[in-house]
């Protein structure tokens, strides 16, 4: 079986309020897959229901071939959490806690102690491991609790918006993390409200509003969903003045701009290539209307389909 | 820095039984040694209590000197209220935190991390009722008890704790937040002030003494202050033990519901 992942009609309401209104998602094994959206889209309550926290209203789910829902105990064993819904204990050290993790794996003295050293060592936190981790930089605390999820082989890593609120630094060596982890044949779902982390490092994105999947595909091929290069004509403060479609070869490139010259424009001329963003934009330029009676497939149908993987 | 991370990592054993209690206990009294604050609190304020009772307002209460021996009993149980209250606290900061739910994403029973809890507030306050003995002892406590009624004395108390801290316990797992577990917990510390602790119910105007005679917190006073100090017992030990019955069953329960139901929610 190829999928590490498998959701299908997945909802979930808190009181009348509907949260996920059917997500279908399929995780290929051994790869990363982000779920993208803003705040309120649903991604938090998607991972927290796949690592058996909260029980769905209906649906099924299945992660490494273990069911969710008649044997959350097995999906327990495969998986591991990080992030916005996990954390760490602050009144211990960082050892301290990757210690207790690996006790309640089953690790026993020496073992424990070494894979714990392994991972202080792997994860930088060599200089701090004997300190209390209410002493810790957000970094810090973030690696720690990636760390913990990894102190015994699992083949499903959720992580749960794993660099929100993170240094540009502390962000690009996480980002380090998760690339080694997909090197090591570990499934990661990711969640994210940045493009260019889904961009940067996932093989897959879905991108999920008002509690569906309105979008999936590759970064490219999502991309490639909301159109062509555009060679761009902005005036001194940046205002786009005009924009013309181009293919990306010169002689395209030639032709554009001759197009902007018989238009009498000038500025500055940047190409411009769409960016996840332009996708985002595209796909959830209505979220503002939260809670009316739009159909939310009316504006993504057509992307959807475009950018979809057959399954 | 792409070492692998994942790969070298050792799988999952088998856990022995009562290896998972056995790190939430570690992990509890970890927590215990290090909240000094707290711990000096819940010694502290019961043996600053003790001496303001036994030298401030104890000649006026007993001028006979004797108050000392009166007092210990009742603030014992004192001190081992404040002691519990803390596990509210804890609770509901693991919950507050997500911590607890990254015990509940393991392949474990997670409800032992509130067993650790309530062991090592168990721990915690038995040490503590032994600084205030230490005190009490040095200041002119002279109890009768042989050393049968000591150790029943003792198994009293401890049970008292345990009764206060599952209670404490699921206050903790109820409330939001560690401030809201305290505030609701100061409430049931008000209780051993409007009982036997400190003066005899015959003392106090009459629509307090219906009160003070019937709540749990004074027959477990009497049980222990008969053990100590050889007054007459009565009914008490039975009463005691049927409220610290019920309370404690029904804290268990209470928190084993509020636990299952509310895995992933803050």
């Amino acid at each position: 079986m190829d999928n590490a992942i498998d959701v299908r009609g997945l909802r979930k309401s808190f009181g009348r309020a509907e949260v996920l209104a059917g997500v279908d998602l399929t995780v290929r094994r051994g790869s990363v897959h982000a779920l993208l959206g803003s705040n309120g889209a649903g991604k938090t309550t998607l991972v927290t229901i796949l690592a058996t926290l909260l029980r769905p209203d209906a649906g099924t789910a299945s992660i490494a071939c273990a069911d969710l829902t008649s044997d959350p105990v097995a999906v327990r064993r495969r998986i591991a959490l990080t992030g916005q819904s996990a954390a760490v204990d602050e009144v211990l050290t960082a050892e301290e806690n990757l210690r207790m993790m690996a006790g309640l794996r089953g690790l026993r003295g020496g073992a424990a102690r070494r894979r714990s050293r392994e991972l202080i060592e792997r994860f930088g936190l060599t200089d701090a491991a004997d300190r209390r981790v209410k002493t810790y930089s957000g970094g810090m605390r973030r690696r720690l609790d990636l760390a913990l999820s990894l102190v015994v082989a699992v083949p499903v890593v959720f992580l749960d918006e794993p660099t929100t609120g993170l240094d540009p630094r502390s962000r690009r060596e996480l980002w380090d993390v998760i690339r080694s982890l997909r090197q090591d044949g570990t499934t990661v779902l990711l969640t994210t409200q940045y493009l260019e982390e889904a961009d940067e490092l996932a093989d897959m994105v879905s991108i999920l509003r008002d509690g569906r999947i309105v979008a999936e595909g590759s970064p490219a091929e999502l991309k490639r969903t909301v159109g062509e290069d555009v060679v761009e004509v902005r005036d001194a403060v940046g205002k786009v003045l005009h924009g013309e479609p181009t293919d990306g070869t010169s002689a395209g490139l030639r032709r554009a701009l001759d197009a902007i010259d018989a238009h009498g424009l000038t500025g500055e001329v940047v190409v411009r290539r769409p960016s996840l963003d332009d996708v985002f934009f595209a796909l959830t330029s209505h979220t503002q209307s939260y809670g009316t009676t739009e159909n939310p497939d009316d504006h993504a149908g057509s992307l959807a389909g475009a950018g979809r993987i057959p399954s | 820095m792409s070492a692998p991370v994942h790969a070298a990592a050792p799988a999952a054993a088998r856990l022995r039984p009562g290896a998972v209690d056995a790190v939430f206990i570690a992990r509890s009294l970890r927590h215990s040694v290090r909240n000094v604050d707290a711990m000096l609190m819940a010694i502290l304020l019961p043996v600053m209590l003790m001496l303001l009772f036994v030298y401030v307002f104890g000649g006026a209460i007993d001028p006979g000197g004797d108050y000392v021996n009166y007092v210990v009993p009742g603030i014992i149980l004192l001190c081992a209220g404040f002691g519990a209250s803390s596990t509210a606290i804890d609770v509901a900061g693991d919950k507050a935190s997500g911590i607890m739910d990254r015990f509940r994403t393991l392949p474990i029973r997670s409800w032992a991390v509130v067993t650790g809890h309530v062991v090592a507030s168990l721990a915690r306050n038995l040490v503590a009722t032994m600084v205030v003995l230490g005190v009490a002892l040095a200041i002119g406590f002279r109890p009768t008890a042989g050393a049968g009624e000591w150790v029943l004395a003792i198994v009293a108390v401890a049970v008292y704790i345990l009764a206060i801290t599952y209670l404490f316990a699921a206050i903790g797992l109820a409330t939001g937040s560690p401030e809201a577990a305290n505030g609701y917990g100061f409430v049931l510390l008000f209780l051993p002030y409007l009982s036997t602790a400190f003066v005899g119910a015959e003392t106090l105007p009459s629509w307090l003494r219906g009160f003070a005679e019937h709540q749990p917190i004074t027959p477990v006073i009497e049980t222990v202050r008969s053990l100590l100090m050889g007054t007459p017992a009565g009914t008490a030990p039975l009463l005691a033990l049927a409220w610290m019955v019920a309370i404690l069953t029904t804290a268990v329960v209470w928190s084993a519901i509020v636990f299952a139901r509310q895995g992933g929610r803050r």
